[in-house]
């Protein structure tokens, strides 16, 4: 499918006015983190790569945003802080427990690991612990359909809609400070705005969003 | 985690409308004994220390969190800004576990109201005496007619942005600020209440419209609920702790507050509390604690002893009991036109219609707003709304300029059964941690399922398309340490006083006892002006 806003890459404000320090700080972070695992051991991240693959497939064709990195990441520094819901054990304890079940699951019904799995039979598992199907003492402190929910679904999405590449995707302004916006009413936007692909625009919509800045 | 170091200390305190810059602070000895020492800066305990320091009061005020400048230390960015919540450890359960850590905590001098989402409303008379007036929940021990003139201080002492007259309610003030332009999102609110016969109007908001001292111009970046950047909020860091320090106030931040001591007399001596990697003790005449819902009754349990085996301020054994959310369900729907709701603040316009409505099949009421979450609350939605994921959800996301949504900030009934206890797990200062058990009762399924037919009906009024409501969410907090009339029924009293301990106090959110159908933070503020003018006239009669 083609892209909705053609050229647009909100990396491009990155040194204008729409950024500050502190963002540019955070964001800078956020793209060099480490691409191996630190928390969780090359077995789980196998696992969760693939998970991550089927729960945000990204398209060809450019960097893809680095999910798995991202959990890794945040379960490295909070995994052991935050909400805990019951029955589940605070957030990288269920995220292991979780990924070892799914592993579990996958040897159980394919005889393989899950990191192995077509996109058919991941796809397939995902859903029925979406659906709260699996049971079994593996999954007792992490009942499917809960993790799935409010770990799972969460932290995925998190990564990949914090990062920028998926803002560009979206259409999304972006950092905005201190610069803000001034056209707030429908249909309209500022010049540092991405302009959205209809019908036959797309070579304008790609010319205006190639000098957002 | 974070190992940071305290900055308020040394005589200075951050200077909040400066980069790296600082201001004078007046200090305290840890044996001086001040009039008063309180626990949370945010709404309440913020407030109450300017209003206390102000009057002539020496004032020590905790807070957990870090005391940050906006202007070098607020990202434009969802995931760097978590660190204005409350993220230490804590157990949910119940029917309806609670998602905590998020929009419904704050640690950070000025509490929540650091990324609070500005909408600055008054309580609709009648909610200070449901139980008599309207037959549900508990009467407050406080009169509407004189709340009405707490709201207005703080609405001037905010420059509350908003209509020349408001549509609800007995008449008041115009706003001191005109009211912000009203972005796409907020245009939909209002042409789809106009097609259900409602009235809607522009949002009183605690973000200014015009100069206002070292505040600029909201410059509408759309990142309020994550702290703002520019300080164009008006809120406990920029307005009520720059005039606590003003006036002689010392604020110590980093500064987590683990037992209040009490002495043979019952009287509360000080507070225990950690920070600098040491636990130290204040000396203090009188005590304030403002940690909100969750902390403050955790605090209050934590200081048991064996006088007080229940915890402080315990006798009617309601610490902790009758622990509120309001509802914060929502619909969402595509428009053909751009919308763009990542622009200006969120919830530019709102109806209270069904506050004042009385009409209807359940008790309590609600009010909605226009909405503008950013992606990875959009996609937070999308998921736990419809249970997307997979290509389905790429695709879908790439809708987001289109969106329209309304959201609810609904009244939930107060119920003994939801409560903050204490689990036997303890945080990283050693304390046993929260254990917050919640479920939705009968009447707040009702009152939900009303909410979102009418916002659906609104919705389809305008001609959104994929309609779809957003049944799980929930946002502030309220009760367990409620307000009243008794000893035995309430843990409070119209003062914030303990019925206990004299020289112990709560305020925050924690003393309602019940919550109404709009924001609480514009209630909480006034409890709290409120309560600093009571401590004054009960100082003055010799009844401190």
């Amino acid at each position: 499918m083609a892209e909705r806003f053609p050229g647009y890459d909100v990396l491009s404000k990155r040194a204008g006015l729409s950024w500050n320090d502190v963002t540019r700080r955070a964001v800078d972070l956020r793209l060099a983190v480490p691409r191996e695992p630190r928390f969780f051991t090359m077995a789980e991240w196998a696992v969760l790569e693939r998970v991550c693959s089927r729960i945000l497939p990204q398209p060809a064709g450019r960097p893809p945003v680095p999910i798995a990195a991202l959990i890794d990441a945040k379960m490295l520094t909070y995994g052991e802080t935050g909400t805990r819901i019951e029955p589940m054990p605070w957030d990288g304890e269920a995220w292991k427990l979780a990924l070892a079940a799914l592993d579990g699951q996958a040897d159980s019904v394919h005889h393989r690991g899950f990191a192995t799995l077509d996109d058919e039979a991941a796809d397939a598992l995902l859903g029925a612990m979406q659906r709260g199907e699996p049971s079994g003492p593996a999954w007792a402190r992490v009942p499917p359909a809960l993790f799935f929910a409010k770990r799972l679904l969460p932290d995925i999405t998190e990564a990949y809609y914090g990062h920028p590449t998926a803002w560009s995707e979206i259409g999304f302004g972006g950092p905005a400070s201190p610069r803000g916006y001034v056209r707030m009413d429908t249909n309209r936007h500022d010049p540092w705005e991405a302009e959205e692909a209809k019908g036959d625009n797309i070579a304008k919509a790609r010319r205006h969003n190639r000098y957002v800045g | 985690m974070l190992a940071e170091l305290p900055r308020a200390i040394g005589g200075r305190a951050p200077d909040v409308f400066s980069p790296g810059g600082w201001v004078k602070m007046r200090e305290y000895g840890l044996d001086e004994e001040v009039d008063f020492l309180i626990v949370g800066t945010g709404a309440g305990g913020g407030t109450l220390a300017a209003r206390l320091a102000e009057l002539g009061f020496s004032v020590v005020a905790l807070d957990a969190g870090p005391y940050f400048r906006p202007l070098d230390e607020f990202a434009s960015d969802e995931t760097e800004q978590s660190k204005l919540y409350w993220q230490d450890r804590r157990i949910c359960t119940g029917k309806d576990p609670l998602q905590m850590g998020g929009k419904n905590s704050g640690k950070a001098v000025g509490g929540s109201m650091v990324h609070f989402a500005m909408v600055s409303l008054r309580f609709r008379p009648e909610w200070f005496k449901s139980r008599t007036q309207l037959g549900y929940g508990a009467d407050w021990p406080l009169d509407w007619r004189e709340m009405w003139q707490y709201y207005r201080q703080a609405e001037l002492a905010l420059s509350i942005s908003g209509p020349v007259s408001y549509p609800w309610g007995p008449k008041r003030p115009r706003y001191p600020y005109r009211a912000h332009e009203i972005n796409a999102a907020g245009r939909w609110l209002a042409r789809g209440a106009e097609a259900l016969g409602m009235k809607w109007a522009e949002t009183p908001l605690a973000t200014v419209s015009a100069p206002r001292g070292k505040s600029p111009p909201c410059v509408y970046r759309g990142f309020c609920r994550f702290g703002c950047s520019t300080n164009a909020k008006q809120s406990a860091l920029t307005v009520w702790i720059p005039r606590a320090l003003a006036a002689g106030a010392e604020i110590r931040d980093l500064a987590m507050a683990g037992r209040i001591e009490v002495n043979e007399a019952d009287r509360v001596t000080g507070v225990h509390f950690h920070r600098q990697d040491a636990w130290h003790f204040q000396r203090a005449r009188n005590v304030v604690v403002a940690g909100y819902a969750v902390e403050t009754p955790r605090l209050l349990l934590n200081s048991a002893n064996a006088r007080h085996p229940h915890g402080l301020a315990n006798s009617s054994g309601l610490v902790g009991k009758y622990f509120m959310t309001q509802s914060n369900q929502a619909v969402f729907g595509r428009m053909e036109d751009e919308v763009r709701w990542y622009k200006g603040p969120p919830s530019l316009t709102l109806t209270e219609h069904w506050n004042y409505e009385d009409r209807k099949d359940f008790f309590g009421g609600y009010c909605w707003m226009a909405q503008g979450p950013l992606p990875i609350e959009w996609a937070f939605i999308q998921t736990g709304a419809r249970g997307l994921w997979g290509e389905a959800l790429r695709q879908d996301m790439m809708n987001y300029n289109h969106q329209v949504g309304l959201k609810m900030v609904g009244e939930t009934l107060p119920n003994k059964n939801n409560a903050v206890t204490l689990a036997d797990e303890r945080d990283q200062y050693g304390l046993r941690i929260p254990r917050i058990t919640f479920s939705w009762g009968e009447n707040d399924h009702r009152l939900i399922a009303h909410a979102i037919g009418q916002m659906t009906q609104s919705l389809e009024a305008i001609g959104a398309e994929e309609i779809f409501p957003q049944w799980e969410d929930a946002n502030h907090l309220a009760g367990t340490a409620r307000m009243g009339f008794t000893a035995e029924t309430s843990v409070v009293t119209a003062d914030c006083r303990s019925w206990d301990i004299p020289n112990l106090w709560v305020c925050d959110g924690s003393v309602f006892p019940t919550t109404g159908g709009v924001n609480p933070s514009l209630t909480i503020q006034a409890i709290a002006l409120r309560t600093a003018d009571r401590i004054k006239t009960m100082a003055q009669n010799g009844e401190l």
